[in-house]
């Protein structure tokens, strides 16, 4: 069996971004991290593939850099890693990362299961798990908050807005899982040594077979024409209590669907 | 073509100097996985510890799993990292805690190390591994109630009886004695200073917890005694006779020492400055007052100076280069100035900076303990006038 978890390298969050003045484009630093949305994703896998003797492949776009984020994922536990490097793919919008995403999970072959986190944290866009199901042609599970594999069919609780919902599918398929789903383990010192020689293999967009006009911001169909500043932070408003405040927290609650 | 270009805005506060350059990808990869470690595990229950006197003995086995005991022996269920990133690791644990970190130091340092280095094969077959895993806990038995700096004078002895040894004597303020399952034990035998592993349940050995102290309290501390202790043959470590065998093991742990110190230092840098930031007197955050930018700055200096040290003398020692001296010059400033900046820090968060909400307090007391042990601050002094001058004047 073969599990797939695509995971992403961001820069630090700890660290404030900057904007490339002439592209808009997030100024990638040699140095960065695994996406902490991705450690869940890959602990899914790591715990789905010790229960059922699978192979974990990371599969990550983007800068490669010193490929320190996909270290870190590969010392939690992961086999080896699939990196799509290529300057062209500088702009991409997230279907042509899905598309991405999903010629390397077909390249590799025989992946039984494709796992992700909800949405990245620098991108936000939240539709990449989606996309690349589509694209396979498999079923997607999203926002699940507990996976089992019961043989070759996958049970989900798939987070809704008033619970959740109990869903299954027959393997293959994409299921993306949410921030909190399991505990992410510690990568070990063992495990961050043995990483380094563990094999990443860096193919470009036309190693995948997709063409140079296809994929950028050109391929993208998109433009970033200007960049603002989010706008500072307002004041809250005050509910003066005159024996009603409740009435607005309630309805100040529901607006924030939190009941 | 060198560039000549000064950029102003490029200061990161929290590392001004960018001394994360100066590590690898791997380097950091470990360092980023202990301070997760402390930031999830030991800041959210370390100042209850500290209060109640008490170091919990399942940290031990969470420790273990993430591979931080004898991190840098190899084999024997050791992970076999660099020296560097032994001391990458001391830093993170003791930006946590110094007790922390103490127990990674002294069951890595002064336990597996002395076993690893000078044991027999079937000691280390019998302890290492399940040491590693943090399964068995370790104590280091040398300085004694009036043998401290001097520990020459120690009045411990071991004595032959048949094929047997028999120990007597106590030694005193023995980090881990009342957790410890195993204890290494120096004490004098008629051929000169030997080593000896002893099961903490074998007939005769006591472990008295030392309570009433108001530094490492999140560390147990006790004194050993030693009535009548009768051990086999194979009890003794077969590799080394004399004071080196213990010094040697006191080397090691001074080395993660100078990281710790750093680590602590930085952890009451980094709370004076959000501090300062947040705190309001005159209408407006300390951080805007002169005499508050001047301890800032005073505290930024120390713990960037000290980084820069201990990554120094990091690399010399995965070099293989490395006296003894330069192991104490870097204990020496680097806790002298952790102990500095702890003690800003303190004045910086005003009477906030005795409570145990915040980290300062609990870090100026420890650092009290580890100004003193390993080696005090007078004897590294020592040691390092005599590398100067090549004149003893420890007598």
């Amino acid at each position: 069996m073969k599990i797939a978890v695509c995971a992403k390298q961001i820069p630090d969050p700890a660290t404030p971004y900057s904007l490339d003045p002439e592209t808009h484009f997030v100024v990638r630093p040699n140095d960065q991290v695994l996406d902490d949305t991705d450690r869940y994703g890959v602990e899914m896998a790591l715990q789905l593939a010790e229960a059922n003797d699978a192979e974990v492949v990371l599969v990550s776009m983007g800068p490669a850099g010193n490929l320190q984020g996909v270290r870190q994922a590969l010392a939690m536990g992961a086999d080896k890693a699939i990196v799509v490097d290529d300057e062209g793919l500088r702009g991409s919008g997230a279907l042509v990362t899905a598309k991405v995403l999903a010629a390397a999970i077909q390249q590799e072959g025989g992946v039984d299961l494709v796992i992700t986190g909800t949405e990245s944290t620098d991108g936000y866009t939240g539709v990449v798990p989606q996309q690349i199901a589509a694209l396979l042609g498999l079923p997607a599970l999203s926002f699940a908050r507990k996976v089992e594999l019961d043989g070759t069919t996958l049970k989900v609780e798939r987070i809704s807005a008033t619970g959740y919902d109990d869903v299954e599918c027959p393997l293959p398929a994409v299921v993306a899982v949410t921030s909190g789903a399991v505990e992410p383990r510690y990568p070990t010192f063992k495990g961050i040594m043995a990483a380094k020689s563990k094999p990443v293999e860096q193919p470009t967009a036309a190693d995948l077979g997709i063409a140079a006009d296809a994929i950028g911001e050109a391929g993208s169909g998109q433009e970033i024409t200007s960049v603002e500043d989010a706008p500072s932070r307002t004041a809250g408003t005050k509910i003066v209590d005159e024996g009603e405040a409740f009435q607005a927290i309630v309805e100040l609650l529901e607006k924030a669907k939190v009941i | 073509m060198s560039t000549h270009a000064v950029r102003p805005g490029l200061v990161h506060p929290r590392d001004f100097l960018e001394t994360d350059r100066l590590l690898d990808d791997q380097e950091r990869l470990l360092r980023d996985t202990v301070r997760r470690f402390v930031d999830d595990k030991v800041l959210p229950n370390v100042a209850e510890w500290f209060e109640a006197g008490t170091y919990p003995r399942e940290m031990a086995a969470e420790m273990g799993a993430l591979g931080l005991f004898g991190m840098h022996l190899d084999g024997y269920g050791c992970a076999g990292t660099s020296n560097l990133e032994y001391g990458l690791a001391c830093m993170e644990l003791e930006a946590g805690d110094s007790g922390t970190r103490s127990f990674v130091s002294v069951q890595g340092s002064l336990v597996m190390f002395p076993i690893w280095a000078f044991g027999s094969e079937e000691q280390k077959q019998e302890w290492l591994p399940r040491m590693a895993a943090g399964e068995v806990i370790g104590c280091f038995g040398l300085t004694e109630a009036d043998a401290g700096s001097d520990p020459g004078s120690m009045r411990t002895t071991a004595r032959r009886d048949g094929d047997d040894w028999v120990l007597n004597g106590s030694k005193m303020w023995i980090t881990n004695g009342n957790l410890a399952d195993v204890a290494v034990v120096w004490a004098k035998a008629e051929e000169g200073i030997r080593g000896f592993v002893v099961p903490t349940d074998t007939p005769g050995f006591e472990a008295v917890e030392i309570h009433q102290k108001l530094s490492l309290r999140a560390s147990v501390t006790s004194e050993l005694v030693l009535n009548d202790v009768r051990l086999p043959a194979g009890a003794v470590l077969p590799g080394v006779v004399g004071l080196k065998g213990p010094l040697s093991c006191l080397n090691e742990a001074r080395f993660g020492i100078l990281f710790g110190a750093v680590g602590a230092g930085r952890a009451c840098f980094e709370a004076a400055l959000d501090y300062a930031g947040e705190r309001v007197m005159f209408g407006k955050p300390i951080a805007s007052f002169q005499l508050i930018q001047r301890q800032l700055a005073e505290m930024a200096a120390t713990v960037n100076q000290g980084t820069l040290v201990s990554y120094q003398i990091g690399r010399m020692k995965d070099a293989g280069d490395i006296d003894p001296a330069h192991i104490s010059m870097g204990k020496f400033a680097n806790v002298r100035g952790a102990l500095e900046v702890a003690r800003t820090a303190r004045s910086v968060l005003g009477a906030n900076g005795i409570t145990l909400e915040y980290p300062v307090i609990r870090h100026m007391n420890n650092l009290e303990s580890v100004y003193t042990y390993e080696g005090t601050h007078e004897i590294h002094t020592l040691i390092i006038g005599q590398a100067l001058t090549g004149i003893g004047a420890f007598e």
